[in-house]
């Protein structure tokens, strides 16, 4: 482009043209976002995070209860040696539960949600058989140590059934976005690779913390 | 097809009815920081305890409920103290600081439910405690007064006591005044950026690019959304008289106990 008078003209109509144009596609993104939330484009993704992050507390429990067996396993063994078979079980399905992790990823694959489950239901049961032993032995009932430890597997044990049902909510709610007008809409076109997460089936067992009577 | 959606619409059908199950829990609504819905506290402990609470929430911002219930409708005190606990929305939503003593003198069950935002303090052995050494053995006696007073008072010193805990943190403080200048800064940055490509785009000889800040429309906004506005105490209802949650949750953190 040249200098002079005709060509600042020139540059003067071309940038008009050009804020037109820029105007133009601006308000065609803006045309095209306000529908796009509107009709529910961000719904399935933002479920989907939002029951991955409820997946992700209920990981972190399993990881606090898995934490504080070996604490509770070597006090009971201080007052209870005898019991070397429900302290072996304890031990075993924790280093079980503990082997299987499950990433937000695999929350799809019903298999692999079963696994896990079954391995946290026979760490549930074998706590519980734990905590009934130790009934048994008034020295160990009365350790502070113990009675900690005891209140803060209670605590985490119910903290894992506040965090399932909050899953099992949001992986709910996920589930039914996928199958619901007008979010069938996205589900069927844009995120046709969205697939329903595995909600947990209630177990009787894992649903029911060890109780502790004061 | 038709047995797909049929499967469909009963799944439709119970979801309809947890939510309403959810509901109908039937929760005593929130009227002040003493919920006496079981009728088993004198007026005058009442009043000592909702000035004690209201006390603590001036100091520290925990907003601490005590809650009687004339019975828990079948359920167990766990689920039912965190769905009242949710429903309340007890303590600041950024901070999840609210804890509710709750007692169910019909099933004779008591419960210490703990804000996600207090576990580090009021932990699971410490609630524990309080309900093993200074609730139950009162109920047990039938001093509901004593039990609320002593286990209210634990639960005060317990969360208190290590004020590190409730007091800002030099490095919060440091951050909250630190984190909006960044956040204000960005657009002007990101805007700056563009600037600086166009000017040197227009020295390559396109003059006419520099129409581009129609894209100011889009750095606009964040201008005024860093700002000092984050911390303060959503929670309180001191003013009006009212009282009220302040959004906050539970995760199920606390114990129970019974007598």
């Amino acid at each position: 482009m040249d200098a002079g008078a005709t060509g600042a003209f020139e540059r003067g109509v071309f940038s008009v043209t050009g804020l037109f144009s820029r105007l133009r596609s601006f308000l065609l993104l803006l045309a095209l976002a306000i529908p796009l939330s509107g009709c529910g484009y961000n719904v399935i993704p933002t479920k989907e995070e939002t029951a991955k992050a409820a997946w992700a507390e209920v990981q972190n429990q399993y990881q606090r209860r898995a934490d504080l067996v070996p604490n509770l396993v070597a006090t009971v063994q201080g007052y209870a040696k005898q019991e070397k078979d429900v302290l072996t079980q304890v031990t075993e399905a924790r280093a079980k539960a503990t082997s299987i992790h499950l990433d937000a990823n695999d929350l799809t694959d019903p298999e692999k949600v079963k696994q896990l489950q079954e391995a946290q239901a026979a760490l549930s049961g074998a706590l519980g058989r734990l905590l009934a032993v130790s009934e048994n032995y008034p020295d160990l009932k009365s350790n502070q140590n113990f009675l900690a430890l005891q209140s803060q597997l209670e605590g985490t044990e119910n903290r894992i059934a506040v965090a399932r049902r909050d899953y099992i909510a949001a992986a709910q709610d996920f589930n039914t976005s996928l199958r619901t007008f007008p979010t069938v809409l996205w589900a069927s076109t844009v995120f046709r690779s969205t697939k329903p997460l595995v909600p947990f089936t209630a177990e009787a067992e894992a649903q029911t913390a060890p109780k502790v009577k004061f | 097809m038709l047995a797909v959606w049929r499967t469909r619409l009963a799944a439709f059908v119970a979801a309809l009815w947890i939510g309403a199950a959810l509901a109908a829990a039937n929760f005593p609504p929130l009227t002040g920081r003493v919920v006496d819905a079981a009728n088993i506290l004198s007026p005058v402990a009442k009043a000592d305890l909702e000035r004690k609470l209201a006390d603590l929430e001036q100091k520290s911002g925990i907003q601490l409920v005590v809650a009687t219930v004339a019975s828990l409708g079948g359920d167990e005190i766990e689920p039912y103290a965190n769905a009242l606990f949710r429903a309340w929305k007890l303590g600041e939503a950024k901070k999840n600081n609210g804890a509710l003593l709750l007692v169910a003198p019909k099933e004779r069950r008591v419960r210490i439910e703990v804000g996600y935002g207090l576990e580090g303090t009021l932990t699971d052995a410490v609630s524990s405690l309080i309900i093993a050494n200074a609730v139950a053995p009162r109920f047990k006696a039938g001093d509901f007064d004593g039990g609320v007073t002593r286990g209210v008072d634990d639960i005060i010193t317990a969360l208190t006591t290590d004020s590190a805990e409730w007091k800002p943190k030099p490095a919060d403080m440091r951050a909250e005044q630190n984190a909006p200048l960044l956040d204000s800064m960005a657009p002007l940055l990101v805007f700056l950026f563009i600037l600086f490509v166009l000017s040197r785009m227009r020295r390559r000889g396109r003059g006419n690019v520099i129409f581009i800040p129609t894209g100011g429309g889009f750095g606009r906004g964040g201008f005024s959304s860093g700002g000092f506005s984050g911390g303060g105490f959503s929670g309180g209802g001191f003013s009006g008289g009212g009282f009220s949650g302040g959004g906050g949750s539970s995760g199920g953190g606390g114990a129970s106990g019974s007598w």
